[in-house]
């Protein structure tokens, strides 16, 4: 896994809420057994005229320029600034490949869905939960402020505006510690090998029928 | 030892270690696969040289991407039939259980797993699927995981969990005439919301839960994801274990008595205490229809569409985007929105009790003229074939019906049958999120019933009416 490190990034603000995983990454694209390469059908439906179809040459298709990501100021954006319960609906993780994919490296919104949540943080997305009157100033900042960008300090836990405001963020301490490392899950668990395997013992004698 | 809730009871038997901060690892004891969140989770195993740790965990089938019709054909969608032949072919590699296209139990992996018995009380259930949470109906903690994780559980048989908060949602009383399970789920997103269950496994508790079937069950728990809960799930009892007696996968003979004398203890103690409770009067539920593109955006069926100038300012511009995308008037009754389709299916309501209650209905009528298509598709092959015993393929063939083959197909239009741009839906299925069925598709969720009646009225209609 990627390791995330300080950024200062362009923020584009997606000012909905309840953005469900249907709309980060429409079905049709989930047909590939791939996990790369879903970044240009991020939110699909809102940024294209046309209707996608995996195979299609992205580059020459309709934009729908009145879509936030499509307008020309917010090019190159690394922060997603959005509303509530953001990544609602599938356990999809083609969703966070696609946002990643696309660039982004930080989610900011005031509540995310749970399964959504997660699989950011395998995917060396980092997904903050601010609280909703905070988020609201971010977004008059944003609207107001042509190039406008934050500092992501996930190791201080913080948020810095360019007017030197600060927002401190909770974020799990494990979770944190293998975003910074870069740390691969599966790699740590297995350190566990032994206890994972007496507990198996001993829970399949209690249960013999599992 | 204190009062547990059923939640507590299944989470503390499944913990292997847990760091101080609560992180622990849960050893899991079924794994459902797919074949769309399951590739790249084999690739990951491939490319580390790990193998699985306990196939016998493990059970496939395909389901998303399946056909509807004429079978005999294949898939046509070249990229739709690589998924497929990716998941027979990583099966056959690390020697999983599958159950491929043409077998008779082969269905939505929801409706599979419980109908085989592999789903069973105390256990814990996970697929790179939402709408796990359809297993907890059993007294399993279950709930959907994404890709990373699945190869995480394939490898290691664990997963990396924090213990959530635990929400009792209590319905009390009887249901109407007409009223289901889905209208009890529906009527709870209504009042939580969609995001009012996050953090939360729910337990559904109360006599009206106990009353249901397990096929009601399972609805219920189905759609505790569309209320924001990652598990739902309600106590064992007697309707849980006559549903599972005699299935492939479940426990025989002396070994029954044993597991049936643990399961007994599946429930809540009395007195254990919820961080969270929401009740119910299930006298006062009515069939719902949902008229947004959010499961929350819901009314009874005797109610009418919203008015955003009616609501707090914060909620007006999304209703107003929900109605524009819907194509509807505010203050519409929604017994005048007339429907150009109707889908009965999928894991949440796609088993053999939403089969018959939906050809009840159907019974000697016939579709309106102005519904284009009215499609049935059973939820797994042993589904249709029970239905096709009782005789309901041939009502539903003489109503106007189209009886199809088993898949998730219209739920969410990753095969052929989906909606075109503007056509209006009515669904039994989960989530009415903008271009779910089909691009610029417009979906309502509704019961089997009121399903089946929308389709022969060709608008929606009170159910109880037709008593
Ligand atoms: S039937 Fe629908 S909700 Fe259920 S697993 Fe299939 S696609 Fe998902």
């Amino acid at each position: 896994m990627k390791k995330y490190t300080l950024l200062d990034g362009l923020v584009v603000p997606l000012d909905r809420a309840n953005v469900d995983t249907d709309a980060i990454i429409p079905k049709q694209f989930l047909k590939s057994i791939k996990r790369s390469g879903f970044g240009p059908n991020a939110f699909d439906e809102w940024r294209y005229l046309d209707h996608g179809e995996p195979g299609m040459d992205n580059a020459c298709r309709p934009l729908n320029g009145d879509f936030v990501l499509n307008q020309p100021r917010y090019q190159g954006a690394q922060i997603l600034l959005t509303r509530e319960n953001f990544g609602c609906g599938s356990s999809r993780e083609h969703a966070p490949w696609a946002l990643e994919d696309y660039g982004f490296r930080v989610i900011i919104a005031p509540s995310f869905a749970d399964i959504f949540f997660n699989n950011c943080f395998k995917n060396g997305l980092l997904p903050i939960r601010l609280a909703a009157d905070k988020v609201d100033a971010l977004f008059r900042a944003v609207e107001a402020n042509v190039g406008y960008r934050l500092t992501v300090d996930l190791e201080a836990q913080t948020i810095t505006t360019p007017d030197g405001a600060v927002y401190p963020f909770e974020v799990d301490a494990f979770r944190r510690h293998c975003l910074l490392n870069g740390l691969d899950d599966i790699g740590l668990t297995l350190q566990h090998v032994d206890e994972i395997a007496a507990f198996e013992t001993k829970h399949h004698a209690a249960q013999p029928w599992l | 030892m204190s009062a547990q809730t059923l939640y507590d009871k299944l989470w503390n038997s499944h913990v292997v270690r847990q760091d101080a901060d609560g992180t622990a690892l849960i050893y899991i004891d079924r794994q459902l696969v797919h074949e769309v969140t399951s590739p790249q989770a084999f690739e990951g195993l491939r490319l580390a040289s790990r193998r699985p740790w306990r196939t016998a965990s493990m059970l496939a089938v395909p389901d998303h991407n399946v056909p509807t019709t004429n079978r005999a054909a294949g898939i046509s969608d070249p990229i739709s039939r690589i998924q497929v032949e990716t998941l027979d072919a990583n099966c056959a590699e690390f020697g999983i259980t599958e159950f491929k296209m043409g077998d008779i139990r082969q269905g939505v992996v929801h409706v599979m797993g419980p109908e085989q018995g592999a789903t069973l009380p105390g256990m814990t259930v996970v697929c790179g699927d939402s709408h796990t949470s359809t297993h907890g109906a059993f007294a399993a903690l279950a709930h959907g995981i994404g890709t990373s994780e699945v190869e995480h559980v394939m490898a290691t048989q664990c997963l990396v969990a924090k213990k959530s908060k635990a929400m009792e949602v209590r319905v009390e009383g009887v249901l109407g005439y007409g009223v289901t399970a889905k209208d009890i789920a529906l009527a709870v997103i209504g009042q939580i919301g969609t995001a009012g269950g996050t953090g939360y496994a729910i337990e559904f508790t109360g006599n009206a839960v106990r009353q249901l079937s397990m096929e009601g069950r399972m609805t219920l728990c189905n759609m505790a994801i569309e209320a924001g809960a990652r598990a739902g799930m309600i106590a064992a009892d007697d309707t849980t274990f006559e549903y599972l007696k005699g299935r492939p996968f479940a426990p025989e003979g002396e070994q029954w008595d044993q597991a049936v004398a643990q399961w007994r203890e599946l429930h809540s103690d009395a007195g254990a205490v919820f961080d969270a409770t929401v009740v119910l009067d299930a006298a006062n539920i009515c069939p719902q229809v949902t008229w947004g593109t959010s499961p929350e955006m819901v009314v009874a069926v005797d109610g009418c569409v919203p008015d955003p100038l009616n609501m707090s300012i914060d909620k007006r511009e999304g209703i107003e985007r929900a109605l524009a995308y819907m194509g509807l008037t505010a203050n519409t009754p929604v017994t005048e929105i007339s429907i150009d389709k109707v889908f009965i299916g999928s894991c949440t309501n796609g088993r053999i009790e939403d089969m018959r209650a939906a050809a009840e209905v159907a019974r000697g009528r016939h579709i309106a003229a102005n519904v284009k298509l009215a499609m049935v598709v059973p939820g797994s092959g042993l589904v249709k074939a029970q239905a096709e015993q009782e005789g309901l393929d041939k009502i539903f063939i003489a109503a106007g019906f189209e009886w199809r083959d088993p898949g998730c197909s219209m739920c969410l239009a990753m095969n052929d049958d989906r909606l075109s741009a503007g056509e209006r839906c009515a669904s039994t299925s989960n989530r009415n999120f903008e271009g779910r069925q089909g691009q610029g598709g417009r979906t309502h969720l509704v019961s089997p019933q009121m399903a089946a009646a929308a389709a022969i009225a060709g608008h929606f209609v009170d159910v109880r009416e037709w008593k």
